[in-house]
């Protein structure tokens, strides 16, 4: 198979995958459409992730913190007693969680390698702490999100967040945008110079990329598409805790990006539906089912370099080589 | 930056060939106890090549990394058009068109030829809030990449993946890059190092015609080479500067021909 049909089959699967998302309310139980919604709000966060550690190089073991702190600005954007308008506190969640990216950037963005997975937990942690020990985020229970955010604009109501069935095309419809979003980003001239840091920045800055300011910008990014995914976890499930920023979250998700494959898109949605499928399988075997989760992604990064998504290619070259050589 | 842009202008006010563009003064560099640059001072000249030779270890890519800001010196000033350049960093000072090649390749390796080369020239005009157009539709940064290609002799060879080429190819590519990149003055580090007779020969050529309108500064072992086109030529030992000066009175220099070239090698 040349590139162009391997682009193309790829193209068609992606497009497979997505009718089956569409269709799936229609057979699926309200439970399983649920859970399937909220892969695709992890879906989003882990794109938002590979922006960072797949296509600029730079591994945060932090990104929960963004999504974290969207979502507790549904909460608390939230009144008690009335639901908040969706076209206030869908941009305020995003640009909280896209501010605190920048200003957490200008620090960590000048550490390299081990240091910056270091910090950027450490900052993560600190944002963990705000939630959990003051009196802003209600403690270690959360806090409940009485109302899904009223999507009413000038006197019109466009969809209802509290039909699931709506919510949950929402959800599809966030999913597909931040993927084309993504898709063009990463062609544009802003992209190539991310990816051109990942494969050797010293030689990006002696041609005279300010690199640090690109870094700054994919930060932010990011930082910000993990807020959409952390307000729509918000408005999904109504309620938010001090462990969507845990580290867990942050490593569960940079699992979702390793087991898919990293620097690729569609990857990283794989990886959030392959996590997300055998976390369940796990857990109905057994309460350690993290231990099979490690186990597993041990196995994928010994075994399996390029995650899932790099599958079908090795496969295909073991295939045509075995061809050639009989 | 408006003081960088400013240098700019500066240095193309006035296309007199001859004219100093970038100075060094009195660079010294020490690694801990080591001066591996002790008070150079080298002047760069519009339409000159100025070659700087010196045995292995002599300091020549220490002075280079001095002028291209990948090293700051521990003292000494650079100059670029008459302004004070030492405080700028690597990526400043190509954006003032100083631009340089690596003794040791340092190319994207992943990367097609062509890609290599398009950031080159992506960096003159980088652009970079059109977040929805395709790089690969920016055609006049496409043009100036697929010149500097076929310039540095890589013609053909646009869609190889860097990593993949011969030494000799990926050498070739470290110049298209700086080519790309439309420097004004050119630090290259052993540039013919590795490469085939046939390239060199070539890439001779090439700096012929490119210090038309350029400053060149050019390290290299090839002494047919460096006699060939040099200009100036300043003969480093142990750190300092031993001698400067037309390729004649180098040539016929003893200090020279004891300290470096030897017996036989001229
Ligand atoms: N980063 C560094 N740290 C410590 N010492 C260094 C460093 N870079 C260079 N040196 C030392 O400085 C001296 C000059 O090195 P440099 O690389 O400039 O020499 P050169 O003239 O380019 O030699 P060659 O012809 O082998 O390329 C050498 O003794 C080298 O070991
Ligand atoms: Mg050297």
């Amino acid at each position: 198979m040349n590139p162009t049909t391997q682009s193309r089959v790829a193209m068609i699967f992606k497009l497979a995958v997505l009718a089956g998302v569409i269709a799936f309310p229609v057979f699926g139980s309200a439970f399983y459409t649920e859970m399937v919604a909220k892969v695709l709000v992890l879906a989003i966060f882990a794109m938002s992730l590979d922006l960072l550690v797949g296509f600029t190089g730079l591994v945060s073991l932090g990104h929960a913190a963004y999504f974290g702190i969207a979502a507790y600005a549904v909460a608390l954007a939230t009144p008690k007693y009335d639901p908040a308008n969706l076209w206030v506190v869908f941009p305020l969640a995003v640009l909280a969680a896209a501010l605190a990216a920048f200003f957490i950037g200008l620090f960590v963005l000048r550490t390299k390698g081990i240091y910056f997975i270091m910090v950027t937990l450490a900052f993560a942690q600190m944002a963990y702490y705000i939630f959990h020990d003051t009196p802003l985020g209600g403690g270690s229970d959360g806090i409940y999100v009485n109302f899904k955010p009223d999507a009413t604009i000038a006197g019109w109501t466009p969809f209802d967040l509290n039909e699931p069935l709506q919510l949950y095309y929402i959800v599809v419809l966030a999913l597909v945008a931040v993927f084309a979003f993504l898709s063009l980003v990463l062609r544009s001239p802003f992209g190539r110079v991310l990816v051109g840091i990942r494969s050797n920045e010293h030689r990006m800055q002696s041609l005279g990329y300010a690199t640090f300011r690109y870094k700054l910008a994919a930060f932010t990014l990011a930082g910000a598409l993990a807020g959409v995914a952390g307000f729509l976890y918000a408005v999904l499930f109504g309620f938010v805790t001090p462990e969507y920023l845990s580290w867990h979250q942050s490593g569960n998700v940079l699992m979702m990006v390793i087991l898919g494959g990293m620097g690729n898109l569609g990857g990283a949605v794989l990886g959030a539906f392959a996590f997300i499928g055998l976390q369940e399988l796990f857990s109905d075997w057994t309460k350690h089912w993290q231990l099979l989760m490690g186990g597993v992604i041990v196995a994928a990064v010994l075994f399996m370099p390029g995650g899932l998504s790099a599958l079908p290619r090795r496969i295909l070259k073991v295939v045509n080589g075995e061809r050639g050589n009989g | 930056m408006a003081e960088a842009d400013t240098v700019i202008q500066m240095a193309g006010a006035a296309p007199v060939t001859g004219e100093a563009m970038l100075v060094a003064e009195r660079l010294t560099r020490r690694f801990g106890g080591l001066a591996a640059n002790q008070d150079v001072c080298l002047t760069l000249e519009r339409g000159k090549l100025h070659a700087l030779l010196g045995p292995n270890g002599a300091g020549k890519s220490t002075c280079i990394n001095m002028l291209s800001g990948d090293l700051p010196p521990s003292e000494g000033r650079i100059l670029l058009g008459g302004k004070d350049i030492t405080g700028l960093g690597a990526a400043q000072r190509s954006r003032i068109g100083i631009g340089r090649s690596y003794q040791r390749t340092n190319i994207f390796p992943q990367f097609s030829v062509l890609e290599n080369c398009r950031l080159a020239a992506q960096s003159r005009n980088p652009r970079p809030w059109k977040l929805f157009t395709d790089a690969m539709h920016l055609f006049d940064t496409l043009e100036r990449a697929r010149a500097a290609i076929l310039e540095a002799g890589l013609g053909g060879r646009e869609e190889r993946i860097a990593g993949t080429m011969s030494h000799g190819e990926q050498r070739q590519l470290e110049i298209a890059m700086v080519l790309a990149t439309d420097a004004r003055v050119l630090l290259l580090d052993e540039p013919l190092a590795g490469m085939g007779s046939d390239e060199s020969a070539q890439m001779v050529e090439l700096l012929r015609g490119l210090k038309e309108n350029r400053a060149i500064l050019l390290v290299e072992h090839d002494m047919d080479a460096v006699f060939a086109v040099a200009d100036t030529i300043t003969v480093m030992v142990n750190g300092v500067v031993l001698e400067s000066g037309p390729p004649e009175q180098i040539r016929n220099s003893a200090d020279v021909q004891t300290a470096y070239l030897g017996d036989g090698h001229v």
